[in-house]
């Protein structure tokens, strides 16, 4: 754009289109780069990483200064903040007395702490979640935020032979990575699979299908009961369809059939397993009958809150999401979807548990290694327990829901796990990193699913739309390895 | 006086002339400019491409979709609207007969005028949100739950690709349709009553009448409608982004313009894209608004 002193008409467009960018800076995904631009003044310090630091030791791994005092910012959401208040932070101030523990909850965490960061005086961990929440990869590039491995080296609490790490649901620590480092923990997990009312399939005597093949007897089975065996919401929904897909895909041929897809590789779509996973449930589609192509998500829940539909495929979130709508009689349950081949690489049991809920540790606080530290409690069995029950959200931490008494569809989800072990399907980044290939996905999905294109159809199409946004050269690709 | 008279008009004209200028004249000096970049919404220089944005439209499925949809629009809206909207206001002002020398309506006529008007007073979104409840694609909706009273199974609206696009259309018809009865209520009655009277002596029946003389009469009044039904049907945004599957599904079977525009800008950040598709959309109801003025110019009948 060439600058015109003089031309007023050049002047307004300038200024006007300023004026765009800076609201869609505001309003957008952009919020991250007015931060960066905000925080560049005291970004140039080095961490602070001296200073309150203490000597290591087996108890105190990380080295914190006992006396140091520790600011814990939490974002007071659907989660709350009682999880900090009454179980994270008394936790810290018994291994800690001597620290002064602040708290701080917010609902506005860039209002909040985007002046703190360009003054240079942050708080020591961030729960960094809401519609208001900083870029983390703005932080990162510029030097705000501190990384995490130190916290995944670190022995875990529970059990001093075991790092941090290895107390974590597979990918947890992988979730959190920005630019090949992991600067965020990512705490609370969303399990995914086919939820049903446990209760019906104990009067009717059902099992969830271990098969399709056995799938498709069931789908037989409902059917004659007067059930729809299976349905989502095509209208608005259909990404909760395109989910199963590609655990399925996944299922059939590891975790690398989804890096691959979301790394465009060439011919990722058209690969077999993604090939036989869509075919399988392309046969489950007519059992489900045309109408459900024209209902909302909240229409199709509430019809198998009423008993009309079998299995749904969801997220963890939907027990919760349904509550009022849910009869005392109804008990939600998840299953795995079904295994397609007899050689599918993970078994009938693997699960897609996805982190999120983002934690991060500045690297210019005063206290970094009291943040640190605060981590490694809440990744301790205690501190994810005591959040499950505060918050009623599952943790990163394998295991740390023993003993509670939960919801149904929460034991049932616990239980999914235990039995899903290491076999995790990891989580598509595709969809947020490439907004038009994900469209595109939802319009296929449908098309398969009512039968409007078969399998090959549908892979060749979501190929080409793949190689479009790899060959679109104003689109900024991303690449991930695990 | 002479010297008072400029000031006090530009005074009258410069706050709307302004606020014209600033928030429709310059936004689209603004879009046809962006068009021109690959502007992603973030950055403050976008960069100049040219004119790649356009020649990536030729290559693009949905806008093609999306351009087909409108012509089906430009045709079958007007029609439609205009028709069932002349049919009515007939009835309404003149279907009566003659009455003791005057052209009445229908009995009732005052009170159907109301209700006509009704679907023009409701805002197009709970427009959407009522047919949302009329198209249900199980006995649960309106239409198949009367549908299934008889036996009928269950007719997928919006989610059968050969229908959805006409289930939308019917809904901009019915929406349309009581503000251009009261439009052709209003011409019909400033046709002088003599020449009905006239018409009658010599024996014309409604037929002829309406043919003969209300239509050829009526002819302005026509042409604006047509005008405004047109532009109308370039548009759509609202009803498709409410019914339609997936939005502008199934398959793209009901996709318009407008709502790739909003895709493009706002799901996928390529304001410059999405500028590109407005500009064409510009032109496109520039050329129909000219065509339609020029094909339909006819000579007046002075009266």
């Amino acid at each position: 754009m060439t600058h015109t002193d003089g031309s007023p008409g050049a002047i307004t467009r300038r200024q006007m289109l300023r004026r765009i960018g800076l609201t869609a800076l505001v309003a957008g995904p952009g919020a991250g780069l007015l931060n960066a631009c905000a925080t560049s003044g005291g970004g140039s310090a080095a961490p602070a990483a001296s200073g309150s630091a203490a000597a290591t030791s087996a108890a105190n791994p990380l080295g914190v200064n006992p006396a140091s005092p520790l600011e814990v910012v939490i974002f007071k959401g659907g989660l709350g903040d009682a999880y900090a208040t009454d179980v994270h932070e008394p936790m810290y101030k018994k291994m800690y007395p001597q620290a002064e523990i602040k708290h701080v909850a917010t609902q506005q965490i860039a209002q909040t702490l985007q002046p703190r960061f360009a003054s240079g005086d942050v708080p020591d961990m961030i729960s960094n979640a809401g519609a208001d929440l900083m870029d983390e990869g703005a932080l990162q590039a510029e030097g705000q935020l501190l990384d995490l491995t130190p916290l995944f080296d670190a022995p875990s609490i529970d059990d001093p032979s075991k790092k941090v790490r290895d107390t974590l649901l597979p990918g947890t620590v992988e979730a959190g990575y920005i630019a090949g480092k992991p600067y965020v923990l990512k705490y609370v997990t969303s399990t995914y699979g086919l939820w049903y009312d446990a209760n019906l399939f104990k009067e009717k005597g059902w099992t969830p299908p271990k098969t399709f093949d056995e799938f498709k007897t069931f789908c037989e089975t409902a059917k004659s009961a007067g059930i729809v065996p299976y349905a989502y919401a095509g209208k608005n929904a259909s990404y909760y369809q395109y989910w199963m897909i590609l655990i399925s895909a996944a299922k059939i041929g590891g975790n690398e059939v989804l890096i691959n897809i979301d790394n465009l590789a060439d011919g990722a779509w058209t690969a077999e397993p993604v090939r036989q996973a869509a075919a399988a449930w392309a046969e489950i589609g007519p059992y489900m009958g045309k109408s459900f192509e024209g209902l909302i998500h909240t229409e199709v829940q509430t019809r198998q809150n009423q008993g009309k539909i079998a299995f749904y495929p969801s997220g963890s979130w939907l027990e919760n999401e349904q509550k009022s709508n849910t009869p005392d009689t109804f008990a939600y349950a998840v299953a795995p979807t079904p295994s397609v081949t007899g050689t599918d690489k993970m078994p009938y049991e693997a699960i897609r548990v996805a982190p999120g809920e983002n934690y991060i540790v500045p690297a210019q606080a005063k206290n970094p290694q009291g943040g640190l530290e605060y981590l490694r409690i809440m990744l301790s069995k205690e501190g994810a327990k005591g959040f499950t029950e505060k918050s009623g959200s599952f943790t990163v931490v394998v295991g740390a829901t023993e003993g509670l008494t939960l919801s149904p569809g929460n034991q049932s989800v616990a239980d999914a796990q235990k039995a899903a072990g290491q076999n995790i399907v990891t989580l598509s980044l595709f969809e947020t990193w490439y907004k038009e290939l994900e469209t595109e996905l939802r319009k296929q999905t449908n098309a398969l699913m009512f039968g409007r294109i078969g399998a090959d159809e549908f892979v060749e199409k979501m190929q080409a739309a793949a190689d479009k946004t790899k060959n679109d050269s104003s689109i900024t690709k991303q690449q991930r390895s695990a | 006086m002479r010297h008072g008279r400029y000031p006090f008009i530009i005074g009258f004209l410069a706050a709307p002339l302004i606020l014209y200028v600033v928030f429709v004249i310059s936004p689209y000096f603004q879009a046809f400019y962006i068009a021109l970049t690959d502007w992603r919404g973030i950055t403050a220089t976008p960069e100049y491409t040219g004119f790649d944005n356009f020649a990536r439209l030729f290559d693009d499925e949905v806008f093609w979709h999306a351009v087909r949809h409108h012509i089906v629009l430009l045709v079958a809206m007007p029609l439609l609207t205009i028709a069932i909207a002349l049919f009515f206001s007939f009835l309404l002002n003149l279907g009566g007969g003659s009455k003791g020398g005057r052209m009445t309506g229908v009995t009732g006529s005052t009170f159907y005028r109301v209700v006509f008007f009704f679907p023009q007073v409701l805002a197009v979104a709970i427009v959407g949100v009522l047919f949302q409840a009329i198209y249900r694609p199980d006995e649960s909706g309106v239409i198949n739950g009367l549908l299934g009273k008889i036996g009928v199974q269950p007719i997928g609206w919006l989610t059968n690709p050969d229908l959805a696009l006409w289930s939308i259309i019917a809904v901009m018809v019915w929406q349309a349709v009581g503000f251009y009865v009261v439009l052709f209520s209003a011409g019909m009655s400033a046709i002088p009553k003599d020449v009905f009277e006239a018409a009658a002596l010599d024996g014309a029946g409604r037929f002829r009448m309406f043919f003969s003389i209300t239509l050829p009469l009526l002819w302005d009044t026509l042409q604006v409608g047509w005008v405004y039904l047109g532009i109308a049907a370039f548009d759509g945004f609202a009803l498709v982004q409410v019914l339609s599957v997936d939005r502008g599904g199934p398959d793209n079977a009901t996709t318009v313009l407008p709502l790739e525009i909003w895709r493009n800008a706002f799901n996928f950040s390529k304001y410059g894209y999405a500028s590109a598709m407005g500009v064409a959309l510009f032109f496109m109801t520039i050329t129909f608004a000219v065509l339609t003025l020029r094909v339909t110019r006819r000579e007046r009948i002075e009266l």
